[in-house]
């Protein structure tokens, strides 16, 4: 059988928006992955000084949202919201019938940070004290809910929660919303804000993340020798994907195509990867068959690849078992963004359509010492210019999560 | 704790309404209903009523909210329950 035998239709991308530690906007995050640029910070606050891991890639939000607006919306809502008005006025505000729109929003952690604060409220003030907004604040449900709310989608809301491939299965179903018929635009993408020293206790007894505290800008860094863990991110992608016809119809400008998804699941562990990377190759071969394309294709990867020391490697070893003698260029964006959880998987298909768009792949920074055990084209120190009409973007997440995205021209 | 006389409690009540649903304060008369005027729902209106009981030390039953539907019928069940 052929790769093409089994190709169903891609979807066209219409718009594009990102909040993210590089910037406010898709442009900033662009700019940011070419230059090279860190959005990795130290936690000095005083909440975070006992904590052994005390690094994180946060956002601004200042003056993005009205003070009223933003007292009702957890963070994680408030990031949603804010790519997705960037997505949706970049597409040009579609007209559609809201009985034909739908949203697809992802997330791993939800409203945590709201829950946080208001479990302290009921310790201090006791029940009549809690806000009656808790509960849509902390749903996971809510980052999809408030973006769905704001642009009136009546054809469903979804919130696919897997983790760290959160933000990519929510493309995936978006994908299948489309192809099915039962919608014309979704909205889609993933959004995490849970920087706080509760979760970041948390990973840190996993030993899931770097302390390279004395270098923040340097603790993300992927494929490198002294890689010691990923950095938690905070931000948001959301993508308006629309039928190729209805897109055609309306004369809306094509950013690109999400051609193709695979999904897989490694029934290994619950957090560590599965080392053999059959689980992740079966996403990506997956994928490649979805949108009919063949592993000599690919022209760039756009990897998951989070700086820890077992992940990078499964997922090179999942790479070349499922591309063969294929070696496409690979890139790292969270060596610049830092680890966004929930929404990394939708940040990055951007970044890759950028990659498209622009024929520039960028460098994953902080890449000095290389593990030779990483047996990839990695583009190293500067931009690889290099036209190509196929890219590969790939999601894991804690749960065994195994997805893979196909984006082209 | 002295009463307080219905004018501060709606001068406070307008407080309360610009910080939780900004809501501007000449929009706050007497004969403004909450929903149908203020477009403060539900789940704001908890919001509205918990600022109110720590401001002045009241307590508003649930039973009590169903007839306060305007600022008049919240200022005056106010002004009398903190007396």
């Amino acid at each position: 059988m052929t790769a093409a035998s089994t190709a169903r239709q891609p979807v066209a991308v219409t718009g594009l928006g990102a909040l993210t530690p590089l910037g406010r906007d898709v442009a900033a995050l662009h700019e940011g992955l070419l230059e090279g640029r860190s959005g990795v910070r130290l936690l000095d606050a005083p909440e975070f000084a006992e904590l052994p891991a005390r690094l994180a890639a946060t956002v601004d939000l200042t003056d993005r949202l009205d003070r009223v607006e933003a007292r009702k919306l957890d963070r994680v809502q408030q990031v949603a919201l804010v790519a997705a008005r960037e997505a949706w006025a970049d597409a040009g505000s579609p007209e559609v019938d809201g009985d034909r729109l739908a949203v697809v929003i992802g997330s791993g952690i939800g409203g945590a940070l709201t829950l946080l604060d208001q479990d302290r409220v009921l310790r201090d003030k006791g029940p009549r004290a809690v806000s009656p907004h808790l509960i849509p604040m902390l749903m996971p449900n809510g980052p999809a809910a408030t973006v769905g709310l704001e642009i009136g989608a009546r054809a469903g809301v979804h919130c696919p929660v897997s983790a760290c491939a959160s933000g990519a299965e929510a493309l995936a179903l978006a994908l299948d919303l489309l192809r099915s018929g039962r919608a014309d635009i979704v909205v889609a993408g993933g959004a995490e804000a849970c920087v706080h020293p509760l979760p970041l206790a948390g990973f840190a007894q996993m030993r899931a993340l770097s302390t390279r505290h004395d270098e923040p800008e340097a603790a993300s860094r992927p494929y490198d020798k002294g890689r010691d863990g990923f950095v938690l991110g905070e931000g948001a992608g959301v993508l308006v994907l629309e039928t190729v016809a209805h897109a055609a119809a309306r004369g809306a400008r094509v950013h690109g195509h999400l051609a193709g998804a695979g999904l897989a699941s490694d029934a290994h562990h619950v957090t560590a990867p599965d080392p053999t990377g059959t689980g992740a190759a079966r996403s990506i071969t997956a994928a490649l068959r979805d949108a009919g394309v063949g592993p000599d294709e690919v022209g760039h990867i756009d990897a998951h690849a989070t700086s820890t020391p077992l992940g990078d490697l499964a997922e090179a070893r999942a790479l070349n078992l499922a591309l063969g003698t294929a070696r496409p260029p690979v890139t790292a964006p969270k060596s610049c963004t830092g680890h966004l959880l929930g929404a990394a998987g939708a940040v990055e298909a951007i970044a890759a359509l950028l990659s498209l768009s622009s024929g520039r792949i960028p460098a994953v920074r902080n890449l000095d010492d290389l593990d030779d055990q990483a047996d990839l084209d990695i583009v190293r120190t500067v931009v690889r210019e290099h036209p190509h009409e196929v890219a590969l973007s790939t999601s894991f997440g804690f749960g065994g999560h195994d997805v893979s995205l196909v984006l082209t021209r | 704790m002295t009463a307080p006389d219905p004018a501060s409690v709606l001068t406070g009540l307008a407080d309360v309404l610009q910080e939780v649903a900004g809501t501007p304060a000449d929009k706050v008369v007497r004969e403004a209903g909450f929903e149908a005027d203020l477009d403060i729902d539900s789940l704001t209106m908890v919001e509205v009523v918990v600022a109110c009981e720590e401001k002045w030390g009241v307590r508003i039953p649930d039973a009590a909210l169903e007839g306060l539907r305007t600022v008049g019928d919240a200022v005056d069940y106010i002004a009398g329950a903190a007396k």
